[in-house]
């Protein structure tokens, strides 16, 4: 049995289990990718022999090898779709992946899951072609490949610019940028970033690489439709109302192949909600959190969260919070010492300082209302299932209010991706029209697999001679 | 897509895998999305229940959009690798 198990290697995750180690644990660190970095530093793929350096790519080297040469047990290509605990407090994760184990124990669990895109349905989002924002960096830094031959970027937050500059680095063609904030959103931003200059300078020099280039920049606009049959021809962009309502008669219709399309990261919360945790709803973190003390200590004993799962705050504040959660762990398990004080007193100083920046960049993706408005009745809010915009209203108006009532009633969420991606656009459908608060409207009963897994995956184990079979009950 | 600089970019040798009756080439060791995006082939499947056209979205073994046939299984084309000679087919839903 382990001491810790850490799910998840990216930033945070990574460096709570090398914190872990530090103090003399056990540690166990599983990832379904190929090596750690998670999504922000994402491993290269073993395609990519060589390439030019960024300080990205940088980073995750770094990390990486930091974790190589530690003594932290490695589980990578490794996914967790179930997690129990038992009656003494014992961790017990369900596996399944290149590992031989299919079940792996501990005493106390940290999960750092990070974050998933919330991308806010509208017509023509389930052509091919069309791709998340954090999908195109996945494309981006893994692959060295670009989503097309002339790329749409929209959406709100840093991310747009980001995924911008990106495309213009790999030699990509863009035919706009489309940003649903506002010149005065991103000045109100900056000034909240002024501590990290650094960054912020960053952002300024993705904007004005789209000006040396001529790249049609919509500030304060949104996407009304990407068009096509069976691949994006083009999209229609259409100003807005400080609120994100379309302006319908300001139209401009752009040639585009493909389209990169977010509306801000979202806690990835599956993991604690399956392992029992109280979670809260607070749109600065963007969105459901769990409810954590400032070390990440969650309100299930043993198990904590840290990394944007615990609230989007972003990649600079994610190694602070890795190492606070696990010096919390080690505090648990093996009492506190002069060293843990100091470490976690440290830590926390320095999550403070990195805490300012990830809050001002997620308040540019707190859904604007009218984008929820713009979700046309024909659309599919729930690609899985197909289940449009229409059906989910009107199961809503004959009076199914709670996500587990419309899900059943119509089947909204029950597709392979167990709901990932549209209980964000359920519950804000549901918010706009039932008036409810999202805290009122609550999530969906949590259900394992966390990921979808095949059933000999899962039975492999099973012998049927071996099953307690009882007598016939006497008649 | 084409475009990449791809002078500054080392890779992996060719190889090839089938996606039903297409050969494709592929750098060894990429995910067979990557490898199909390059190549221009982004519509993988067709909804179940609407029968829209799909390819991947999350890139990321989320959103389940990718998912082609592997030896029977389906497997997520984003986190997929190709090998030489890899079988790879649409799924079919009838």
């Amino acid at each position: 049995m382990y001491d810790v198990i850490v799910i998840g290697a990216g930033p945070a995750g990574a460096n709570a289990a090398l914190t872990a180690e530090h103090y003399g644990l056990n540690v166990l660190l599983i990832d379904e990718g190929s090596d750690a970095g998670g999504q922000v530093w994402r491993v290269k793929s073993k395609s990519i022999l060589s390439a030019p350096v960024t300080e990205t790519s940088l980073k995750g080297d770094k990390l990486r090898q930091r974790v190589k040469s530690s003594e932290v047990d490695i589980l990578f290509e490794t996914r967790v779709w179930q997690i129990e605990q038992n009656e003494e407090h014992v961790w017990q994760l369900g596996l399944q992946g290149v590992c031989e184990r299919s079940s792996v124990s501990g005493k106390a669990l940290i999960i750092a899951t990070g974050a998933q895109e919330r991308v806010i349905p509208l017509n023509g989002w389930t052509l091919p072609g069309v791709y998340g924002l954090a999908g195109a960096t996945a494309l981006f830094k893994e692959h060295m490949i670009l989503p097309g031959k002339n790329t749409v970027v929209a959406g709100s937050g840093p991310l747009v610019f980001f995924v911008a500059s990106e495309i213009i680095r790999l030699g990509g063609t863009l035919s706009a940028v489309v940003t649903l904030n506002s010149r005065f959103e991103w000045l109100k931003a900056a000034a909240e970033m002024i501590s990290k200059p650094g960054l912020l300078w960053q952002g300024v020099k993705w904007v004005f690489k789209l000006h040396i280039k001529g790249i049609p920049l919509h500030w304060q606009s949104a996407l009304s439709s990407i068009n096509g049959n069976e691949y994006v021809q083009d999209v229609d962009i259409i100003k807005t109302t400080k609120y994100g309502y379309l302006k319908r008669k300001l139209n401009v219709l752009v040639e585009a192949d493909s389209v990169c399309l977010g509306h801000g990261l979202i806690p990835a919360i599956e993991a604690t909600r399956l392992a029992g945790a109280d979670h809260h709803y607070d749109e600065t973190l963007g969105g459901w959190v769990p409810t954590i003390d400032q070390c990440g200590r969650t309100t299930v004993k043993y198990l904590y969260a840290c990394g944007d799962n615990a609230g989007i705050l972003g990649v600079q504040a994610a190694p602070y919070r890795g190492e606070l959660s696990a010096i919390a762990a080690v505090e648990d398990l093996t009492g506190s010492t002069s060293e843990t004080i100091n470490h976690h007193n440290k830590a926390l100083k320095s999550l403070g300082e990195e805490a300012a920046f990830g809050i001002a960049a997620t308040a540019l993706t707190i859904p604007k209302n009218g984008l929820i408005e713009n979700i046309g009745k024909n659309v599919e809010v729930c690609r899985c299932e197909g289940i449009t915009r229409e059906e989910i209203e009107i199961e809503l108006i004959k009076g199914s209010v709670s996500p587990n009532s419309i899900k059943s009633g119509t089947r909204c969420g029950m597709g392979p991706c167990g709901g990932r991606f549209c209980s964000e656009s359920l519950a804000m459908i549901t918010e706009s029209i039932t008036n409810q608060s999202r805290e009122e409207i609550g999530l969906p009963t949590a259900r394992p697999p966390l990921r979808p897994v095949s059933m000999d995956e899962i039975s492999d184990e099973l012998d049927y001679d071996e099953l307690p079979i009882p007598g016939v009950s006497p008649l | 897509m084409s475009s990449e600089n791809t002078d500054q970019i080392k890779r992996t040798e060719k190889i090839s895998f089938t996606f039903d009756d297409q050969t494709v080439e592929a750098y060894d060791g990429e995910t067979i999305a990557a490898a199909l995006l390059r190549r221009g082939v982004i519509h993988l499947r067709n909804a179940p229940n609407s029968n829209t056209a799909r390819g991947m979205f999350c890139g990321m073994g989320v959103c389940q959009e990718c998912v082609v046939e592997v030896d029977g299984y389906k497997v997520e084309a984003c986190r997929t690798k190709t090998s030489n000679g890899l079988i790879v087919k649409k799924v079919s839903y009838v």
